[in-house]
């Protein structure tokens, strides 16, 4: 484990977490990739700026937990796995296919470092409160990290969750959600309309902050500050992000949620993400 | 489309609902109190590992007793079914194994996807304890779990369990403690019947028990099915019918061999008894069980019907749906 305070070298992260997503997309052909894109930044300051961890023992104790809730992110997830040691690089080629331990959707007994299976969505909070309640009767003071999306905060149990967090005042969750605004059907403030949201957390008892979720000084201010806040509350960062980030001609592709990228694009986004690099 | 029924006839007496969570004991039978609260409390005070949850059941499921006696290992998640099944497995993520009570309606139906997502597919060491299993509610299909033991016996990972009495439910909370892995438990709260102790019955997780021998009909059961049959004896037996009963608590995973052994001696009608709908139960898997097996005795069930079930009073209910000691036995006797 790392842990970088350094924006450039953070940004290398980032760049190396696109780089591995779209290498795994280019073997499944399409996927999620304008989501991993979008989250990476976070990725990259959770991985290398704010989480404890053994690349070695991702199952050591002392860890911080990450869950992934939105199970159709693993391949963000993979690629930020393999950036942080903790799943080997060789492996990104098997993505998706028969016998990886990097499906499509992300499942705990698969792949070292997944904490759970995620993929029906609205699962991750409420097993974070169910850790964020262990690890507090064990006086561990390791955090849990829930990665969720604007779209789960369609689902009833979100807000069961939410609303019992706020109730045993778990400071040791930190919830991130990715608000990209685009779900299965459309638009995600369109498909079903979840603001004001800040206001809404706030009232359910969590402190909050929005950011550019793409803005990497942001995000590493907003982990500081979740982390260092010294309230009895749950956090929540509400990161909107921009669906596909750093390739610009995924950032326009319209209807991105799944997108299919022809054979000849994949080099084409690889150097698009390589032009847009900031050095 | 669904019609309301016709206004009934004024002036007849009748039984009235009883309370949401009535004592299936008959009046005058041998009860033991709140067996699976203090079988639990027991079990806490040598394993500290061991937690309480519920979601605003606590009182209606005996997890009360546990939550007085241990107050910071109870967590009481409100009424939320989802979050409490989900929380259940982050806790047991964290080594803990918590008790987790609901309503059988609640935990089968409303949070199936978090127990099969986060408990079953993630294997976490929950134990899923249940009150209202089957018919033992007169409120009607929103708190009868007719199909409990279906779901969950389509649940790869899943034990289940669906015990008799308070003697059984002291026994079977340290038993399903030593086992690593998910179970689902149907559970009998408040004065709870006594009824195995006078058959020298001991609870084997997995194995099924045969409770009374006889030569013309075995009679498999389960939960409360194997009380109303036993009690059903002495009514079979005035008509000369000598009947055995072989009692399955674990409906999951099955004792085929136990089964296969009674079932295939022949010359006896085999009639499996359970308080759950004819899908999908004990029956069916007892009847696949004999298919696969190449054991064809005579099969009839003994089951609750494939519709809504009434509201009203229990004793009632039972009678009209097959299921009283009354019915068991004139079933058994019609089909003889």
């Amino acid at each position: 484990m790392e842990t970088l305070t350094n924006t450039p070298k953070l940004a290398d992260r980032a760049y190396n977490i696109r780089r591995n997503a779209l290498r795994m997309g280019e073997v499944q052909g399409q996927g999620y990739i304008a989501q991993a894109l979008d989250i990476s930044d976070v990725l990259a300051v959770a991985y290398f700026h704010a989480m404890r961890y053994r690349p070695e023992d991702p199952s050591w104790e002392e860890r911080d937990r990450f869950l992934l809730s939105n199970g159709h992110y693993a391949i963000a997830l993979y690629a930020a796995l393999i950036e942080a040691g903790i799943v080997p690089e060789h492996e990104l080629e098997t993505y998706g296919s028969d016998e990886s331990r990097l499906p499509m959707s992300g499942m705990a007994a698969y792949t070292p470092g997944m904490e759970m299976s995620g993929g029906s969505l609205g699962l991750g909070l409420s097993i974070a409160v169910g850790m964020g309640l262990g690890l507090k009767r064990k006086k561990s003071d390791a955090r849990v990290y829930t990665l969720f999306s604007d779209g789960e905060l369609d689902e009833g149990s979100v807000w069961e969750a939410i609303q019992s967090a706020g109730h045993y005042k778990l400071d040791n969750l930190i919830g991130i959600v990715d608000v990209n605004n685009q779900q299965a059907d459309g638009p995600s403030t369109q498909v079903m309309a979840f603001e004001p949201l800040v206001e809404k957390l706030q009232a359910f008892g969590w402190f909050v902050q929005r950011i550019d979720g793409n803005d990497l000084d942001a995000v590493i201010a907003a982990f500081d500050a979740a982390k260092s806040h010294p309230a009895p509350k749950p956090r929540m960062i509400v990161a909107d992000t921009l669906m596909g980030k750093g390739v610009p001609f995924l950032e326009q592709r319209e209807k991105n949620h799944f997108i299919r990228v022809e054979q000849h694009e994949w080099q084409l986004a690889l150097a698009a993400l390589e032009a847009g690099r900031q050095v | 489309m669904k019609t309301v029924r016709s206004a009934p006839q004024p002036g007849k007496a009748r039984l009235t609902t009883s309370a949401m969570i009535a004592s299936i004991a008959a009046e005058g039978q041998k009860t033991k109190p709140a067996p699976f609260g203090r079988a639990l409390v027991e079990l806490a005070r040598s394993r500290s590992d061991v937690v309480g949850m519920t979601a605003d059941l606590g009182k209606y499921t005996d997890l009360h007793i546990f939550a007085k006696e241990f107050p910071d290992r109870y967590y009481q998640m409100g009424m939320a079914e989802q979050l409490l099944f989900g929380a259940a497995s982050g806790l047991a993520a964290e080594g803990f194994m918590p008790f987790a009570t609901t309503y059988a309606v609640f935990a089968s139906r409303r949070a199936y996807d978090f127990i099969h997502q986060t408990i079953a597919e993630e294997d976490r060491n929950v134990k899923i304890v249940c009150a209202l299993p089957g018919l033992t509610s007169g409120y009607g299909p929103s708190h009868q779990a007719a199909e409990d033991l279906a779901l969950f016996r389509a649940m790869p990972n899943m034990t289940v369990i669906d015990p008799c009495d308070a003697h059984e439910i002291e026994q079977l909370v340290p038993a399903i403690a030593a086992h690593q892995g998910p179970v689902y438990m149907r559970l009998l709260r408040g004065q709870v019947p006594v009824v195995l102790d006078e058959y020298d019955y001991k609870f084997e997780l997995g194995k099924a028990k045969l409770i009374r021998d006889g030569k013309d009909v075995l009679i498999i059961s389960s939960g409360i099915m194997t009380m109303r049959a036993l009690e059903a004896l002495q009514a079979l037996k005035d008509d000369r019918v000598d009947a055995a009963v072989l009692h399955v608590p674990t409906i999951k995973p099955l004792d085929a061999e136990t089964i296969l052994r009674e079932a295939g001696k022949s010359g006896r009608l085999v009639v499996v008894a359970e308080n759950h709908t004819t899908i999908g139960g004990l029956g069916e898997a007892v009847a696949a069980l004999l298919m696969r097996s190449g054991v064809h005795p005579p099969f009839r069930q003994i089951a609750l019907p494939d519709e809504f079930l009434d509201a009203g009073a229990l004793p009632t209910l039972h009678d009209r749906y097959g299921i009283s000691t009354a019915e068991v036995a004139r079933q058994i006797k019609q089909w003889l």
